[in-house]
């Protein structure tokens, strides 16, 4: 399967060059830990750790998406594909689950990381919200990524476009995510079964950008 | 006499009508029409806040529907991506007077420049991702790759904009304080006042065709100057090879 | 009027985007057209 065969690619330039792992995720560090400088307040930082938690993954996410294109451009691998008539939403779907893949991995650290800054004790159900959470937000974001990603991409005056084009259209994510989590880590009162009407929001952005994104990618894309 | 302009005989008597609606609107707006019994004159910010809104989904609307045809159609007349940038180009300036206009009426009947209500925070979306449309479709290359871009472009906002105002309407439904948050709070219009809003809805509309005539004109003398300019590098260039 | 300088504010704002938008348009259509043949122009 085509989809297989570029996901792999993707992470595997990924375990090779381990931008990520070296510069990405300190960077979402990075953020948590000025977060906490610019809110000054324990009281406060827990009860909006989970808003900082997206906050955070979503700029990591912006790095992530340009470098996963920029990969592309360097070797050509992308326009190769497209040259050889492989099917647009197999690369699409290829490319994302990459991106899902890295973009998870990072959420695990973030939310390991407000654990410990932020002073956040979920409970055993949360747990499970959680994770539930994180997929499906994962998802949703990875089919987005990369489709605006790859409009994104390439020339000279584009990388600065994503955060502008993307951020947007991310919102319905950063809104359920965060109710989500909330819910799942007890902030500010919310009980665990508040979360499971945002994760059917995510779940439904995850869906229709899926859908759209195998639609539409190649046309964006092509050049 | 030759006609260097985008204008033509029926843009110049439909800028004529335009002038005079909206002269008859603000005349009626600001002076004619009454207060109202409990905003006060401050409805009169309405008369120009609610054309403005209308345009600008309007002005939306136009661009998906153009984006769509020049897709679904065999030809694909980059006719319809013109329509489609300036349409949209139209709508974000309409879209920010709306939210000024809107902020202006806000500070005058809450106290406040901003709330995050619902509405108000799709509007601020609605305005971003079209500016985020409009530059896309400043990054250069051929006619067609322009048009492909921005109509799929456009499209996916008709995915993302209502999603975006579904979220957020889920969002503010769990703050109590959001039935205070109408900006278009019922108010009891008499009949001038009814008729002024009416007024202005025809007017901006009426507005908005002649905008959108002249500047669709004017993206086809610029697309034409381009390619010009493309030929007239091509030749150079043929002419080089050639010596 | 009560709260007059927002009012006017309002529609000032409106008035002068919509006049500046529009005359920004068709000067730059004049301007463009000046070296425009009649069959670049299918308006006319």
């Amino acid at each position: 399967m085509i989809a297989r065969a570029v996901a792999r690619k993707d992470l595997a330039v990924e375990l090779g060059s381990r931008v990520v792992i070296n510069q990405v995720a300190p960077f979402a560090l990075v953020v948590m830990v000025m977060f906490a400088f610019a809110l000054d307040n324990d009281g406060i930082l827990q009860r909006v750790a989970p808003g900082l938690v997206w906050l955070a993954t979503l700029f990591s996410m912006l790095v992530v998406v340009q470098r996963s294109f920029a990969v592309e451009a360097a070797d050509g691998a992308l326009d190769s594909l497209r040259v050889a008539g492989v099917d647009p939403a197999a690369i699409f779907l290829g490319k994302s689950v990459a991106l899902m893949v890295q973009l998870f991995a990072l959420e695990v650290l973030l939310v390991a990381t407000a654990l410990v800054l932020y002073g956040v004790e979920p409970s055993a159900a949360g747990w499970g919200e959680a994770f539930v959470t994180m997929v499906a937000a994962t998802v949703g974001l990875g089919f987005v990524g990369t489709l605006y990603g790859g409009l994104a991409a390439g020339a000279r005056g584009r990388e600065t476009l994503l955060p502008l084009l993307l951020l947007p259209v991310v919102a319905p994510v950063l809104i359920g995510a965060t109710r989500a989590t909330e819910a799942a880590f007890g902030s500010g009162g919310a009980t665990v079964s508040e979360g499971w009407p945002w994760i059917g929001l995510l779940a439904v952005f995850a869906v229709l950008f899926g859908a759209a994104g195998s639609v539409a990618f190649g046309p964006l894309v092509d050049e | 006499m030759t006609e260097h302009s985008t204008g033509t005989p029926a843009t110049r008597r439909l800028g004529f009508v335009v002038i005079v609606l909206m002269s008859w609107l603000a005349l009626s707006g600001l002076w004619w029409s009454s207060e109202d019994v409990v905003q006060g004159s401050t409805v009169r910010i309405m008369y120009v806040h609610v054309p403005a809104i209308w345009v600008a989904y309007m002005a939306f609307g136009l661009t998906a529907v153009c984006s769509a045809t020049y897709l679904s159609g065999r030809t694909r007349s980059i006719a319809w991506d013109r329509f489609a940038g300036a349409s949209a180009e139209i709508g974000v300036m309409f879209v920010a007077v709306s939210l000024v206009t809107g902020s202006l009426w806000g500070r005058l009947t809450w106290g406040t420049y901003w709330v995050w209500d619902a509405r108000l925070t799709s509007t601020a979306f609605l305005f971003i991702t079209y500016v985020g449309y409009l530059a896309v479709r400043r990054l250069g290359g051929t006619l067609r790759q322009r048009a492909r871009r921005s109509s799929v472009l456009a499209l996916l906002a008709v995915l993302e904009i209502p999603l975006v105002h579904f979220s957020v309407t889920l969002w503010r439904s769990l703050h109590q304080d959001a039935t205070i948050a109408d900006p278009n709070a019922k108010v009891q219009m008499d009949g001038l006042m009814l008729f002024t809003l009416f007024l202005g809805l025809f007017a901006f509309t009426a507005l908005f065709v002649w905008m959108v005539l002249h500047r669709q004109r004017v993206i086809h003398l610029e697309d034409t100057v381009a390619d010009r300019g493309l030929d007239a590098a091509i030749a150079d260039r043929r002419d080089e090879v050639a010596k | 009027m009560k709260h007059a300088t927002f009012i006017i504010g309002s529609w000032v704002l409106t008035f002068a985007s919509v006049a500046g938008y529009s005359v920004w348009v068709v000067r730059r259509g004049r301007q463009l057209a000046k070296s425009a043949t009649k069959e670049e122009m299918p308006w006319t």
